[in-house]
C-alpha cells in the first residue's frame, strides 16, 4: 500500500474537551477517504490540525514520508497538501476569477514581482478560467466573491482547492448547507476526481459519503470507533449504536 | 478609462494647474498650502499602501516622516556648525539617500516585530515603537531637542533649487505622481496580490501556500522608505524641524487622511490630504476650537460615506474598481 498521509497518536484538547482523541489514521494515494460523525466528533478539529491551522498536543502527521507536524500551514500547502472551509472562507473583496487566480500564482513560482500587473499574465488567468469551468462558474469570473449565492460559494471554494494543485484535497463538508439537486452536482463532479487526487473529504450528507467514498472512518467524542470499505461500516455493530442510532 | 480613472486624472491636474498658476497671480500662501497637501499626499499614498491595499493599520507612520526630516536638518546642522564631519553635507541626494535609508531600515526592525501581532496588537505596537521614535528626537538635545531644529540651508539638489517655491512643489507634485504610479503598479501586481489576498483573509492565503509574513514586512518596508522620503521634502519645506512631527496624533492625521479620502483607492489619499488641509485652514480661521467641528466631521464621513469620498464617487459614478 501506497500511504500518503499517516497520522499517528494525535491528540488536541481544549481545555476540559477532548478534541482529538489518540487518532491514528492512514490515507492511502488517490482514495477518496471520508471521515463521518456526529456534530461537536472534532471532525473540522482533525483538519485544522492537518492543514496548519491548529497545533496537536501530541502526536505525529506524516505526509509523503516527512513529518509536518510542526509546520506552518503554508509550508504544508507547498508540499502539495490543501483544504476547503466548511464556512466558506473566500477572499470577498476579490473577483471570482482573482480568488482562483492567487492559488494558482501560489505554485508558479515566488510572488515578490512588484510590478507587472498580475491581471495581464495570461497563464495564470487561463488556467484559473479552466478551474473555473471545470466547477461551472465561467460565467461569473468577473464578480466580486461577495455577490455569488451560497451554492456558488461552495463550487468556488472547490475551485480554489483544485486550482492549488495539490497531491491530497481535504474538503471540509463541500455539500453543506446545498439543497438536493446542487448536491447531486457536487456528488458527480466528485466523482469525476476520485483517482486524480487524494480526497480526505468529510461530509453529513451520509448518500454522498456511501456513495463516494473508497473508505470511511467515523469518528466519535475525537476518537476513530472504525474505519473500513462503506459495507463494512455500514453493517458495524459499534457504528450503529455510537453514531448511527438504534432503531 | 473608468470613472475613478477620469476623476484621478481630473484630481491631479488640478494639483498641476492651479497652485502654480495661484502663486504666479502673487498669492504665495495658497501655494504654501499647496506644497504642503502634496507632501503630505506622499505620505498618506505610501500609509495606504499598507493600510488599504494590506490591511495593516500602521498607527506609527508619522515616525518616518520625521526620520526623513531629520537626515535633512542633521547633516545641514553639522555642514553649518561643524562637527560630526562624516555627515556634514548640503547634498540632497545624500539627503534622500539618508531619509530612505534609515526610514526603510527603521520599517524593517520595527515591522518584523509588529507583523507578529495582528489587529489591535499591530495597531498598539506600531504607535509605540512611533513614540519611541518621538522620544529617542526629543532627547537629543543637541539638536534641540523639543525645541526644535531650524533648518538653515535647504539640500543642494543637482538642476532644481529648492528655495524657489515653484520648483519645491514641482518637486513635490512629480514625486507624488511616481509614488501614486509605483504604488497603483504595485498593487496590481503579483505582490499586490498577494497583500490584498492577505488583508481579504490570512488563513486562505496561508492556506494556499503563502507565507504571508514576508510580503506584508516587504510592503511595510517600502512604505516606510516612500513615507521617509516625504520627510524629506517636508524638512525642505517647512525649514524648522520638531520632534512633534513624530507625535502619535500626526500618525494620527495621517490615517485620517487615508480613511477621510477612501483607503484602497490611488487618489483616496490625496483627497483625504487636501480636504485635511484645507479643513485645517478654514476651521481654524473660525475658532481655535477648530479640532472639534473637524472631529465631528471625521465621525459623520466614517458613519455614513463607507469608502471615504471616492466611495461617495464610486456609487455616484455607478462603475466599480
Amino acid at each position: 500500500m501506497n500511504t500518503l498521509l499517516q497520522i499517528s497518536g494525535l491528540k488536541k484538547q481544549f481545555g476540559g474537551v477532548i478534541a482529538t482523541d489518540d487518532v491514528n489514521l492512514e490515507v492511502t494515494k488517490g482514495e477518496l477517504h471520508a471521515i463521518i460523525g456526529p456534530n461537536g466528533a472534532g471532525k473540522t478539529t482533525l483538519i485544522s490540525q492537518l492543514s496548519g491551522a491548529v497545533r496537536p498536543d501530541s502526536g505525529t502527521i506524516t505526509f509523503k514520508g516527512s513529518n509536518i507536524t510542526n509546520r506552518p500551514a503554508h509550508a504544508r500547502a507547498q508540499l502539495g497538501i490543501t483544504r476547503s472551509f466548511q464556512i466558506t472562507s473566500l477572499i470577498m473583496s476579490m473577483s471570482v476569477l482573482d480568488n482562483v487566480a492567487l492559488a494558482v500564482q501560489a505554485h508558479d513560482g515566488h510572488s515578490f514581482k512588484l510590478f507587472k500587473p498580475a491581471r495581464k499574465i495570461t497563464h495564470l488567468r487561463k488556467n484559473a478560467l479552466q478551474f473555473l469551468q471545470q466547477v461551472g462558474l465561467e460565467n461569473r469570473a468577473d464578480d466580486p466573491a461577495s455577490a455569488l449565492s451560497h451554492g456558488e460559494h461552495r463550487q468556488l471554494e472547490l475551485a480554489v482547492a483544485l486550482a492549488s494543485s495539490a497531491e491530497m484535497m481535504m474538503l471540509d463538508e463541500p455539500m453543506a448547507g446545498l439543497g438536493p439537486e446542487e448536491s447531486a452536482t457536487m456528488i458527480n463532479f466528485l466523482k469525476t476526481l476520485k483517482g486524480q487526487k487524494t480526497i480526505l473529504l468529510i461530509e453529513h450528507d451520509m448518500d454522498a459519503v456511501f456513495a463516494l467514498a473508497d473508505r470511511i472512518s467515523v469518528l466519535v467524542y475525537g476518537k476513530i470507533i472504525a474505519t473500513g470499505k462503506p459495507d463494512e461500516i455500514r453493517f458495524n455493530d459499534d457504528v450503529r449504536h455510537a453514531y448511527l442510532g438504534e432503531e | 478609462m473608468n470613472t475613478i480613472g477620469k476623476i484621478t486624472i481630473a484630481g491631479m491636474l488640478i494639483l498641476a494647474i492651479v497652485p502654480p498658476v495661484l502663486l504666479l497671480s502673487g498669492q504665495a500662501f495658497y501655494m504654501d498650502l499647496a506644497t504642503r497637501l502634496v507632501i503630505l499626499g506622499i505620505g498618506a499614498v505610501s500609509l495606504n499602501l499598507i493600510l488599504g491595499f494590506g490591511g495593516m493599520v500602521s498607527f506609527g507612520h508619522a515616525a518616518f516622516i520625521g526620520l526623513g526630516a531629520y537626515a535633512v536638518g542633521i547633516p545641514a546642522y553639522h555642514a553649518t556648525y561643524g562637527e560630526f564631519e562624516m555627515v556634514a553635507s548640503y547634498n540632497g541626494l545624500l539627503h534622500i539617500a539618508l531619509a530612505v535609508g534609515f526610514s526603510a531600515l527603521f520599517a524593517l526592525i520595527t515591522g518584523a516585530i509588529s507583523l507578529r501581532t495582528k489587529g489591535v496588537y499591530f495597531i498598539m505596537i506600531t504607535m509605540a515603537f512611533g513614540q519611541m521614535a518621538y522620544y529617542f528626537f526629543l532627547s537629543l538635545d543637541i539638536y534641540g531637542g523639543d525645541d526644535g531644529l531650524t533648518i538653515d540651508v535647504r539640500s543642494e539638489l543637482p538642476l532644481i533649487n529648492l528655495d524657489s517655491p515653484m520648483q519645491l512643489y514641482g518637486l513635490s507634485y512629480v514625486s507624488l505622481a511616481v509614488a501614486m504610479y509605483l504604488v497603483h503598479r504595485m498593487v496590481n501586481s503579483r505582490f499586490g496580490m498577494v497583500l490584498q489576498g492577505t488583508k481579504g483573509n490570512v488563513e486562505r492565503m496561508a492556506t494556499l501556500g503563502y507565507n504571508t509574513y514576508y510580503y506584508q514586512l516587504l510592503a511595510y518596508v517600502i512604505s516606510g522608505a516612500m513615507c521617509g522620503y516625504a520627510g524629506f521634502l517636508l524638512g525642505n519645506f517647512t525649514t524648522f524641524i520638531s520632534p512633534d512631527m513624530m507625535h502619535w496624533t500626526r500618525s494620527g492625521e495621517l490615517m485620517f487622511m487615508v480613511i477621510l479620502g477612501g483607503a484602497s483607492t490611488a487618489l483616496g489619499p490625496i483627497l483625504g490630504s487636501s480636504l485635511f488641509i484645507l479643513l485645517e485652514e478654514i476651521l481654524s480661521s473660525f475658532t481655535i476650537y477648530w479640532h472639534l467641528p473637524f472631529g465631528l466631521l471625521l465621525i459623520l464621513v466614517v458613519l455614513f460615506i463607507r469608502g471615504g469620498i471616492m466611495g461617495l464617487f464610486k456609487n455616484m459614478g455607478g462603475s466599480s474598481k
